[in-house]
């Protein structure tokens, strides 16, 4: 009996569709958000996240469409974010249907968000999304989808964040994203052991061996991809029967 | 039979609505003393801080008559932090009270592990449960917490371990609760909720 290690997938969305592409550049589209949620509850996820990566204010009400759409098709947890602000912005996805509200520039501008978001919902309702590039000895934080530095130690600013309430971490790799090489182990395993909250670790994701290695050498507590579970080419079904197989726990269907 | 979903503002509302309208059930949100007393069956989710729960109950005037109907016997499930509500007082505000309808305290859960736990966990049944009725043994439910009911004595139909071990499902007569999230749990959740329904109609 113990703890299983989360199978996320993300819908990352320009507010009302399922978008792909990475840094806003060649964006296509990769479907309705309600559908793949809906697909992802049967095929044994453990929970959704929901992105939206545009962020643009005048298309949040589309967004929150969209959250209330996926939620209705769920029986497991959902994130949401993208352009979370505020308080408000995060009640409004609060009661859209997300059980998490995941925050990333706007916390690194105003930490206080952090608190205040925990504050009102508790701290296993804010997840600090924390995007981590290798500069060096260490990793610097990205904001702005990853393309500006916030000139910020990522382990420290995990450790912040902690601090300031939140309940969870989602760590992306910026130099692995996309790249289908694996996860960035080092980074995922430096920052689960810096916090006391579980880390949910992104970012290059493909074959079942890069989950395995994750949840093993990078102590993750969940693994994070996108792409690689739209297209079927890892079907979430399998990646848990092979985890399974080599002793790591996994919430498999009964 | 409608369940009357005490509404406190907390997060889960919705999805307990969605949980319980998917199993065909009737269900009315309240946060008012007179409906509270005239529920056939009532359900309190939870989900935040045990103080924004107390608080609520309080300033709405609730905890007399959600005391009153349990003691009349109307089924009641306590989901999360409804769980923790039943106990004298939890740790994470210890100035305040709860509706102390069970023996024991609310406390952290060690700090040896990540906390909150977070995600799926199974259980360890200890005696009969109707809530499980029909789950397998091996099933997992969704937890989001980090204090837990971890001197639960003996109410505790199934436990959960997670650096301690913790009351997770709560039976006693008409007292049903679960520190999980069976409205995020799945297949198996559903069917927590569907035998809530069927022990309350």
């Amino acid at each position: 009996m113990s703890l299983a290690h989360r199978i996320i997938p993300c819908l990352d969305t320009d507010g009302e569709r399922v978008v792909k592409g990475v840094n806003f550049s060649g964006l296509r589209d990769a479907g309705d958000p309600a559908a793949l949620a809906a697909r992802y509850n049967a095929e044994g996820a453990d929970e959704l996240v929901v992105l939206d990566i545009a962020a643009a204010r005048d298309r949040r009400p589309t967004f929150l469409e969209t959250i209330r759409r996926v939620a209705a098709e769920l029986s497991i947890p959902l994130s949401a974010g993208g352009g979370i602000r505020t308080l408000e912005d995060g009640r409004a996805v609060v009661r859209a249907g997300a059980d998490k509200v995941t925050v990333n520039t706007a916390a690194v501008e105003r930490p206080q968000l952090i608190s205040e978001l925990s504050q009102e919902f508790g701290a296993q309702a804010v997840v600090l999304a924390i995007d981590a590039k290798r500069a060096g000895d260490h990793w610097d934080v990205m904001v702005r989808g990853g393309r500006e530095s916030a000139h910020l130690d990522a382990l420290e600013w995990a450790r912040i964040g902690v601090a300031a309430g939140a309940g969870e971490i989602l760590l992306t790799s910026v130099d692995r994203d996309g790249t289908q090489s694996g996860f960035d182990i080092e980074l995922v395993a430096a920052v689960s052991k810096a916090v006391s909250v579980p880390v949910i670790a992104s970012g290059g994701a493909k074959l079942p061996e890069h989950f395995a290695q994750v949840f093993t050498e990078g102590a993750a507590n969940a693994a994070l991809a996108a792409s690689i579970f739209h297209d079927g080419i890892q079907p979430i079904g399998a990646l848990k029967e092979f985890l399974a197989a080599r002793g790591i726990g996994v919430r498999l269907p009964c | 039979m409608k369940v009357t979903l005490i509404d406190y503002g907390a997060g889960n509302v919705p999805s307990v609505e969605r949980a319980l309208q998917r199993l065909g059930a009737e269900s009315q949100r309240t946060s008012s003393p007179e409906c509270i007393s005239k529920a056939k069956a009532l359900l309190l989710p939870g989900v935040g801080h045990y103080a924004a729960l107390v608080r609520a109950l309080d300033s709405h005037k609730m905890r007399a008559p959600l005391v009153d109907a349990i003691g009349r016997g109307v089924p009641f499930l306590g989901i999360c932090l409804g769980l923790q509500v039943l106990f004298k007082s939890s740790e994470e505000a210890s100035e305040l009270q709860g509706l102390n309808l069970l023996p024991g305290l609310v406390s952290a859960l060690p700090s040896s592990v990540k906390l909150p736990h977070m995600g799926w966990n199974q259980l360890e049944k200890k005696r009969e449960s109707s809530l499980l009725t029909g789950i397998e043994a091996g099933a997992y439910f969704y937890f989001a917490h980090s204090y837990a009911a971890v001197d639960s004595n003996g109410m505790a139909a199934a436990t959960c371990s997670y650096g301690a071990e913790f009351g997770a499902v709560i039976e006693h007569k008409n007292i049903f609760a679960v520190q999980f999230h069976p409205e995020k749990s799945g297949d198996a959740g559903a069917c927590v909720l569907r035998n809530f329904l069927r022990i309350a109609a």
